[in-house]
Parts: structure tokens; sequence; C-alpha cells
């Protein structure tokens, strides 16, 4: 009984692949790949000028190398940058016309974009390898002013909204990655809510990695004008394969005069074999800006994917009396890594951050929490709380709390507690003495263990995180 | 129910138990008795199945070879254990861990699992039987309780999931005259014809409240006298010591 449990860790649930024909662009970075993707995209010319500006800017930057987790050198010029069905590239006008094999995908991912239409609730946007395929609910949410579409799609439709805002939060030389982003960004989300609407359904995207040797350069934005509030989820997905594939994405947040923007994340890329073989590189630049007085960002994180999970979405609090939070469960098992925490950049007045990050690791793995706390001199009033909490299994993985504060400002304060506990044998013994079996116990432990970000989650994907949790740690005892 | 025959146990070569024979029938009331390091938590660890000992010999519960079963598989088929030392879980709900662990064993035997109203009805029954606050079963699992408030909600687990052999390691130790009527009431409430009960203890004292049917004396790793309940006041008189 036991043995078929530990089984199951083999079975990554989502690592198949569908087979469909695509086109490609050809291998490498460079100039023409970079136009191929302006022009397989329909882009208008200050778009590829502003692909190009980070393409030169590229060209002096250097990978940083200040992260816990090392990995080979990455061959950029071994990695295709855009793959796309070729039955996409004329764009279907509605999800009865996509491809069915795109469909079946979707389906056995557990999100079946037909039926998900017909059920209220939540709008989809799904992304297979560097395209948008489908975006649910577009005319619905039309109707009360919201535009959530393909980033693609809004570069050629919004140019006036992406003119302005996209870059305005990560900067086009940002880091190397970043910038390499701007470069090659092929697709990913945007989001517009406008003056005083609350959105009536939640807005998800799904990526999904297809292709071989394929990089991810998601690109998404999300603008809640003055007074509105929005509810965001991703989720993400991969094939099992023994080469490393690289995820570099950038999204950027706005919140504008009392917005309120809410971003939940469930990552579960493929993570590798049990011995550390194949994963996805999960290296991603997430900021958002409350530039408003009274808004409100909060990031909502589950990672328990990736080889290696290298990502600090953070908060700029610009906006008088705004509010940042960061909510981060992160797990690690087998010989997964992960370097993962948050900057909250205190610039306005009275404004307040609160960062709550629980690790967990397993294996041979190793984790590291990292954040930034930085308050400036102007930020009169500013409170952080920051609480962060490791738990170990077994004795052959690593927790690390690597936190950085900076308080320029004497009128304001900063707390930051941390703990790091161990699943005891005893612990374990109590559970099963009581009748779960030890990955229940384990699930149980670690479930009570990361309660509060799970409540962050929206419902509907608070019972399914809770699960993925306890899947990711299968096989870690007994 | 329970039949162990020739249990030698030892850690890490270290004899603890040798030559312990015990018969426990459906129905009785089993008290053992023994100074510190005779071996009395070792019995019940074993019995429970846990980890890291050395055995030979033979567990029967119910014609079933205990050495073969988990330690959640034991619970399954009725064992129960309450801990000398409960263990504390933080962030688990004390109600949510009672729900899964009844379900989980209701889930082995194939029964019908109670959905949450169901639960919380039996759950706020049997805490007012034990006159256990109900405020505390929101609370995180043994966390923050006292000594005295562990050792009750291990009572009320044992009343929730009604095992068929019930074994108590030392639950009388630390509480006090109050508490230990409480205990006392808990297990006579569940004494029935088919229950049994293996009552682990240092002193006479618990024994005022729950009548054994036998009581045994424990000492080198085997069973050194049987008796009936005056075996346990002669024994409070005597002392350890001088009872050889």
């Amino acid at each position: 009984m036991r043995e078929k449990q530990i089984d199951k860790l083999k079975d990554y649930k989502y690592g198949f692949t569908t087979d469909i024909e695509n086109i490609r662009a050809p291998k490498g970075l460079s100039k023409e790949v970079i136009e191929f993707i302006s022009k397989a995209k329909k882009e208008p010319k200050w778009m590829l000028d502003w692909r190009m500006k980070a393409f030169e800017r590229l060209k002096n930057l250097k990978e940083p190398n200040w992260q816990k987790p090392k990995y080979p050198k990455i061959d950029y010029q071994d990695i295709y940058y855009y793959s796309a069905p070729k039955s996409t590239s004329t764009k279907p006008k509605n999800i009865d016309e996509l491809d069915p094999k795109l469909l079946e995908t979707y389906k056995k991912l557990g999100i079946p974009l037909q039926e998900q239409q017909r059920l209220n609730g939540i709008a989809v946007d799904a992304v297979f390898d560097s395209v948008s395929v489908a975006t649910t609910f577009k005319d619905k949410l039309n109707e009360v002013g919201v535009i959530f579409c393909s980033i693609s799609e809004a570069i050629q439709k919004h140019p006036e909204l992406v003119k302005k805002y996209i870059g305005s939060v990560i900067p086009l030389t940002d880091h190397y990655f970043a910038t390499l982003n701007s470069a090659v960004f092929t697709d990913g989300s945007f989001v517009y809510i406008p003056p005083g609407v609350r959105c009536p359904m939640e807005l998800s995207t799904y990526f999904r990695i297809n292709a071989s040797q394929t990089g991810q350069f998601e690109r998404t934005l999300i603008i809640a004008d003055k007074g509105s509030y929005v509810s965001y989820l991703e989720g993400c997905t991969a094939p099992m394969r023994d080469e490393n594939q690289l995820h570099a994405a950038n999204v950027e947040l706005v919140a504008l005069d009392d917005a309120e923007i809410k971003y939940s994340t469930v990552q579960n890329w493929y993570p590798g074999d049990e011995n550390g073989k194949g994963g996805i590189y999960n290296f991603v630049t997430k900021r958002g800006l409350c530039k408003g007085t009274n808004s409100k960002i909060s990031w909502t994180q589950v990672e328990t994917g990736s080889a290696i999970t290298w990502k600090y979405p953070s908060c700029v609090l610009q906006g008088d009396n705004s509010i940042g939070e960061f909510y981060s469960i992160a797990i690690t098992n087998n010989y997964q890594k992960a370097d993962t925490g948050t900057k909250m950049i205190h610039l306005g007045k009275n404004t307040k951050s609160k960062i709550i990050s629980k690790g967990i690791s397993a294996g041979f793995s190793d984790m590291t929490y990292r954040g930034l706390v930085d308050i400036s001199s102007k930020a009169k009033n500013s409170r952080n709380y920051t609480q962060c909490d490791s738990l170990l299994m077994g004795n052959k993985c690593g927790a690390h709390t690597v936190p950085y504060i900076k308080n320029k400002n004497p009128e304001s304060n900063i707390a930051h507690e941390a703990t790091t506990s161990k699943i005891s044998e005893e612990q374990l013994y109590y559970c099963q003495q009581r009748g779960l079996n030890p990955e229940e116990a384990v699930g149980l432990i670690v479930n009570g263990f990361c309660k509060e970000v799970l409540q962050q989650l929206p419902m509907e994907f608070a019972v399914e995180a809770q699960k993925l949790v306890g899947i990711s740690l299968e096989g870690s005892v007994g | 129910m329970l039949k162990i025959k020739n249990l030698k146990a030892d850690v890490e070569s270290k004899s603890i138990l040798n030559n312990f024979n015990l018969e426990i029938k459906p129905g009785e009331v089993h008290a053992i008795m023994g100074p510190n390091g005779s071996g009395k938590s070792t019995l019940s660890n074993i019995l429970s199945g846990k980890k890291g000992y050395d055995v030979s010999g033979e567990i029967l519960f119910e014609n079933k070879n205990l050495f073969e079963l988990e330690t959640e598989e034991r619970a399954h088929k009725g064992i129960f254990l309450a801990f000398q030392y409960p263990l504390e879980i933080p962030g688990v709900n004390t109600n949510i861990f009672l729900k899964t662990s009844l379900n989980a064993i209701k889930k082995a035997r194939g029964e019908k699992e109670l959905d949450a109203i169901e639960f919380l009805k039996l759950v706020k029954l049997k805490a007012k039987e034990l006159k256990f606050d109900e405020e505390k079963l929101n609370r995180q699992l043994n966390v923050g309780f006292s000594g005295g408030e562990k050792k009750k909600n291990e009572i009320l687990q044992m009343s929730i999931l009604n095992p068929k052999l019930s074994i108590l390691d030392e639950t009388d130790s630390g509480l006090d005259i109050d508490a230990l009527k409480i205990v006392a009431d808990g297990v006579n409430s569940l004494r029935k014809k088919d229950n049994s009960f293996l009552i682990i203890t240092h002193y006479q004292r618990l024994l005022d409240y729950i009548k054994p049917d036998y009581v045994h004396v424990l000492m080198n790793g085997h069973i050194i006298k049987s008796g009936g309940p005056e075996l346990a006041l002669e024994l409070e008189n005597k002392g350890y010591e001088n009872f050889n």
C-alpha cells in the first residue's frame, strides 16, 4: 500500500505532451527572431522599436548571480523563442472553432474551455506556448467595460493603454531576465478595469508549455483604474522532459487611486524527476505599483513546481495610504530549489505592508526566503510586518531566511518574525495512531502550517491548492 | 481479543521486555502497574505500532498478527492509545484533526464518513459528557493546552473513536482529582461487553474510580504477579521495592 503511494510521485499529472503542428521562429536570439515575433503578432512599429531597444540594452547586461540556486549556463542561442500551434495562425473567432487537440489539452488539464463558458464565475485566458489560444467571457466582461484579452490583442486594439503602462513598473533595463522578456515576450494577459468597476468575476490565465526546447516569455499587464477591484489568478503546467526549459515572465500591475488588485498564482510547472533531472527554470519578474492613494495590491502565491523557482513579487507603495501584501507558500521536494520572497518599497506616507511566507522543504531540496523591506525617508508613519516560517521534513534539505531591512524614516516601523520547525517522527506517529497514513498525516500538518496563506486564495482555488500541497510532498516520508 | 505470547522487545540491544504474556478478553479491564523503567510505555508503544523496537514473540489482536499491520492499520482495527505525552500540532484545528481521524478510520472500514454537521453534533455531545470546554475544539491541537486538558482531549478522542481496545498510558499522571474523575467517567461510559481496556499506571489512585477486572505487576520486563483489584492495594501498601 505504501509503495503505491510513493509511485504516485512519479506521475506528475500534467506531464503529457500534445502532438500538434507548430510554427516556430528560427532557433536562437537575434534581431531577425524579434522581427519574426513582432510580425507574427502583427504588431505596430512602436512595439517593435520598444523590443529592439530592450534587445540593444540586453547586450550590455549580465545574468545576475547572487541567488542561492546555481544552474548550468544557459545557451540562449539554443532556445526557440516562439512556437505556436499552426492552427492558431489565423486566430479562431470563437472557442468552438478552436483546434480540437487544444480543447482536449485544456480538458485534460482540468480546464474545459467550452464548459467553462457555460459555467458562471471564472473567465479564462488560455496561453499555449507562445500564443493565447482562447479567452472566455470576453463579451460579458465587455458589458461592464472590463477589457480581458491577450496582450497581443491589446497591443493591436488598445495601444494607448499598453503604450502608457507597459514598462512603467518594470523598466526596460531592470535586469537581465526582465530585459530579455521585453525583447522577446510572446503572450500573456491584459486586463483593464475601468473607474469604479468591481470586476464581476474572477479572471484567470492558464499557462501551458508544450513544445520542447522552447522558452516561454509571458507578459502580463493589469491596470485597475480609480476605485476599481479585480481578482486574478494564474496557473501553470508543463510536460515532463529531461531538458530544463526557461520560463521568464514579466508581470506588471498598476493600481490607481482607491483601486485594489488581488493576484494569485498556483505554480505547478514540471519540477524535474526524483533525481533532479529536467524541470522548468521559473525566473520571473512580478511587480505591482500602488500608484494612487489608498490603493492596494495583494500577491498570493503557491509555488510547488519548477526545478528552480526564482522570483520576488513586489509592491512599490507610491500612493499615500497604499497597502502591499505578500502571502506565499513555497514547497520544494527531491532536488528542487527555490529562492523566493518579495520586495516592499515604501515611498508614500502611511503606507503599510504585510509579508507572510511559509516555506516547506523536503528530500534533498533547498529553499531560501529572500525579502526586502525598504522604507524611504518620505514614507512617514509607515509599517511593515513580516512573518517567515520554515518547515523541514527529513534532515537532507535546507531552509534559509535572508531578510533585508532598510528604514530611513524614524517615524516608521518594521517588525520581523521568523521560525523554523520540523515535522517530528512523534507527530507522525501520533497521527498514524489516530488512523491517518503517513501521507495524510503530512498533508494535515503541512496544510495547518500554511493555513494563513491558503485562506487568501479565491475559494474556487483554495481546495485545489490544498490538494496540490499534499501531492507535492508525496513520497517525502516513510 | 488480545493475546500476547512470549513477547521480547529490545531497544539498541538493551532488553526492555522479555517473556511477556498477557491475554485480554472482550469487555475486560486490565491494569498494569510497575515502577519506572519496568517497560510499561514500551508495551503500549509496541501494541500501537511505534517503530524503533526489535521484537520477537507473538501478538494477536482478534486473531490477526499485529506485527504485520502498520500503525494506522492497527488504529483502523480498533486499537487506541491515549498518549502519556499528547503531541502538539500547530496550525491544525482540534475539530478538524478529530474529524479527519474519525473519517480515516470509517473509510478504512468501509463505513460511511460523517459530514461536517453530523460530526459537530457528535463532538458536541461527547464534549459535554466529558465536561470538555467546547471552545478549545476550535484551537490548534493541544497547543497551549494545560497538562490536564491534553489528557482530557485524549479521552475525548477515545470516546469519539469508540475503539475496541483502549490503552491508557499513565493517563492519570499529572491530573488533579476533578480531572481524574472525568477521565474515569469517560472510561466507564465506554465500558461495554465488547470494549476492552489496558490501563497503565504507577498509582492505585485511578483504580478507585475505574474498577479493573485484573491487576498485573510488571517488573524487569515481565509480569511477576497477577490478581484482582486487591493486588493494587497490596502494592500500594508494600511499595515495589519490597514486593518481590
